[in-house]
């Protein structure tokens, strides 16, 4: 069942389109419930589908189709790191391998304790403060350095 | 009435970095998001004239064309004509949209805007919204920066608590609605008829056109699409008029122009500055090539747009026709810089697995043909390449370019043969030696 505080937040993203239209604040359903549950399981999906009123098999298709839903579990911290142009010309690959010995993780994989996920991600239109990454899509780091990617897991508990 | 305001000299304001500001007015003040930031400046003045005065449709798309302001979002397509294409008379809602999902590499101008003077978009988009007749907006923003999706959010709250947004406007009959919506993680959704899909809660997969959205788009209805620097021109052109616009750029390309500096450079970041400036001094403004190094090439406007190499490029201006000449183009005015210590072949292929991996697989010569370009590429930098590659590569993204649904084809075409074309020899050396010529370089000393 999705939770009050979920559904809350759906309803006011399905404010923004004609009541005939409920299919359109899909996106942003997935994205709360991905928020508050840190991936989307088969049964998430379902009870999306069931509250915003689609088929299932619709619902997995833009679960699928974006890069930033998560259809398996990424941690309790999911890192993405852009390595795409802008970020690579300014050592993003640096980074990259930092963040990798340090948690002992390749991309895709979760740490041992469970606590991170690493992700290669494309352009995440904030190139100027390359190189960077997202914590838990959400939380975006920008400038970094291998210090400062320290100083930025050492406050993640 | 816009047109008187055209006699009247436009303040131009300017920062000490010497940028011109127009779309980032706000900028150098302490909070430069805030309503009352943008109201000091002016804002909202000109959607209240022009509502309040019941000023004609017609004459605002004649001041806009005047302006010579094209679309930002990379195609340059002339904003007026597009807002002439929007029909008038329509028995339902028409929708407007803005397209703040840059997620083409090197692009980062729109989010500065709506974290550091959203007001002036939203005073823009509610001016088309009245000059078009749209009773409701959307503003789509790219996933990954959420916390500026947040600060846009809260711009809405209190453009609409203060009676800039919502029903009956200044006690008009005019009423516009707008809301923020987001993308996430789909470079495609960028295209605007993906970017409809995108909004109506489906997979951004582009659609055929014609028809075009300003007779089928948002839930089928007309839309108006268009870039986030495009709207928030607007503001300023009411303001100060068409002319004074155009004025503030060269032929073929009037006003400014937010230009998103990436890579090698000592100060990345976006400078807003008049069309034509010469690179050099765009250069000089981010701080010059970094840590002392050479310029070798640069992407224009983000790899939708052809290589130029570094000799060519000391010698144009930024602004649409400067980098025609240059047989490459203006696009979105995403700036990315490379020194001389980047490998091309494998700048490359980084570039050929983007639209690999961003292509959304509906047309076979796309989904087909930036895979074989990546495995190709891939090859190459991994030493087993083929001297044959070369032409393949450059034969394979031909027959992508013109072949597809959608401009992402021809977007992933570019970068192969403009890089193959300027920089051959560094591709044949990494093929024969099976390793990079700049890396080689470098261990020589
Ligand atoms: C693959 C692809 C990606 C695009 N990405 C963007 C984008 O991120 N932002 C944008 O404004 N336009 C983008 N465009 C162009 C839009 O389709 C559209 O032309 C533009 O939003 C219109 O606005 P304008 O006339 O103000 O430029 C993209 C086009 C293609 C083919
Ligand atoms: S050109 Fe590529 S991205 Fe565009 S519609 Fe076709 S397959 Fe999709
Ligand atoms: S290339 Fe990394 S954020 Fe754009």
């Amino acid at each position: 069942m999705l939770s009050p505080q979920i559904t809350e937040k759906i309803d006011y993203e399905l404010t923004k389109y004609p009541a005939d239209q409920r299919q359109a604040a899909v996106m942003s359903a997935l994205r709360i419930v991905q928020t508050e549950r840190g991936w989307l399981s088969q049964e998430s999906m379902s009870e999306v589908a069931a509250y915003i009123g689609m088929p299932e098999i619709a619902v997995m298709e833009v679960a699928s189709f974006y890069n930033m839903y998560d259809l398996a579990p990424v941690g309790k911290y999911k890192i993405s790191v852009c390595t795409n142009i802008s970020c690579m010309l300014r050592n993003s690959d640096e980074i990259v391998d930092h963040l990798k010995h340090k948690l002992g993780v390749e991309f895709n994989q979760v740490s041992a304790d469970g606590k991170f996920c690493l992700k290669e991600a494309e352009c995440m239109g904030a190139c100027g403060g390359a190189p960077l990454m997202i914590i838990n899509n959400h939380s975006m780091h920008e400038f970094l350095t291998p210090a400062k990617v320290d100083a930025i897991l050492d406050e993640l508990k | 009435m816009a047109k008187q305001s055209a006699k009247s000299p436009a303040p131009v304001m300017t920062d000490p970095k010497g940028q011109t500001l127009v779309c980032l007015r706000t900028l150098s003040e302490s909070e430069p998001a805030a309503l009352a930031t943008y109201l000091k400046l002016g804002g909202y003045q000109s959607l209240k004239r022009l509502v309040t005065e019941k000023t004609k449709a017609t004459d605002i798309i004649t001041e806009v064309k005047i302006s010579g302001l094209r679309g930002r979002g990379g195609a340059g397509f002339p904003t007026g004509l597009k807002w002439s294409f929007m029909p008038r008379y329509f028995d339902g809602v028409k929708y407007l949209v803005c397209n703040t999902d840059e997620g083409e590499p090197g692009t980062f101008k729109d989010r500065d805007i709506i974290r550091y003077n959203p007001h002036q978009l939203i005073e823009g988009m509610a001016i088309a919204a009245y000059t078009l007749g749209a009773r409701v907006g959307y503003n789509y923003i790219h996933g990954e920066i959420w916390q500026d999706y947040e600060t846009f959010e809260a711009a809405l709250k209190e453009a609409n608590e203060a009676g800039y947004l919502g029903e009956n406007l200044f006690g008009t009959n005019f009423s516009f609605d707008l809301y923020a919506v987001h993308g996430y993680g789909a470079y495609i959704c960028g295209e605007e008829t993906a970017l409809i899909e995108s909004i109506e809660g489906k997979k951004g997969q582009p659609r055929f056109k014609p028809p075009f959205p300003a007779s089928y788009g948002v839930f089928g209805k007309p839309t108006n699409v268009n870039n986030t620097e495009s709207y928030a021109s607007i503001p300023w052109i009411m303001q100060h008029g068409g002319q004074a616009f155009a004025d503030l750029g060269v032929a073929n390309s009037g006003g400014t122009k937010l230009f998103s500096v990436s890579g090698h450079v000592e100060k990345p970041g976006n400078y807003e500055v008049n069309m034509g400036m010469p690179f050099a001094e765009l250069l000089a403004m981010a701080g010059g090539v970094w840590q002392g190094r050479k310029l070798k090439a640069v992407i224009p406007g983000g790899p939708s747009t052809a290589v130029i190499p570094a000799s060519v490029m000391e010698t144009i201006t930024m602004d649409y026709d400067g980098l025609s000449k240059a047989r490459s183009s203006l696009g979105a005015g995403s700036m990315i810089v490379m020194d001389d210590s980047t490998c091309m072949v494998k700048a490359l292929h980084r570039l050929s697995y983007f639209f690999y991996e961003e292509s959304c697989g509906q047309c076979t010569p796309c989904r087909e043909g930036t895979g074989w370009v990546y495995r190709v590429l891939d090859r190459i930098v991994k030493g087993q390449g083929k001297m044959e590659d070369l032409d393949l590569l450059t034969d394979i993204s031909k027959n992508i370019s013109g072949r597809t649904i959608c401009a992402l084809g021809e977007a992933a075409a570019t970068p192969v043969i403009s890089f193959i074309k300027h920089f051959r020899a560094e591709f044949e050396y990494y093929i024969e030696h099976g390793k990079s010529m700049v890396d080689s370089k470098a261990e020589q000393g």
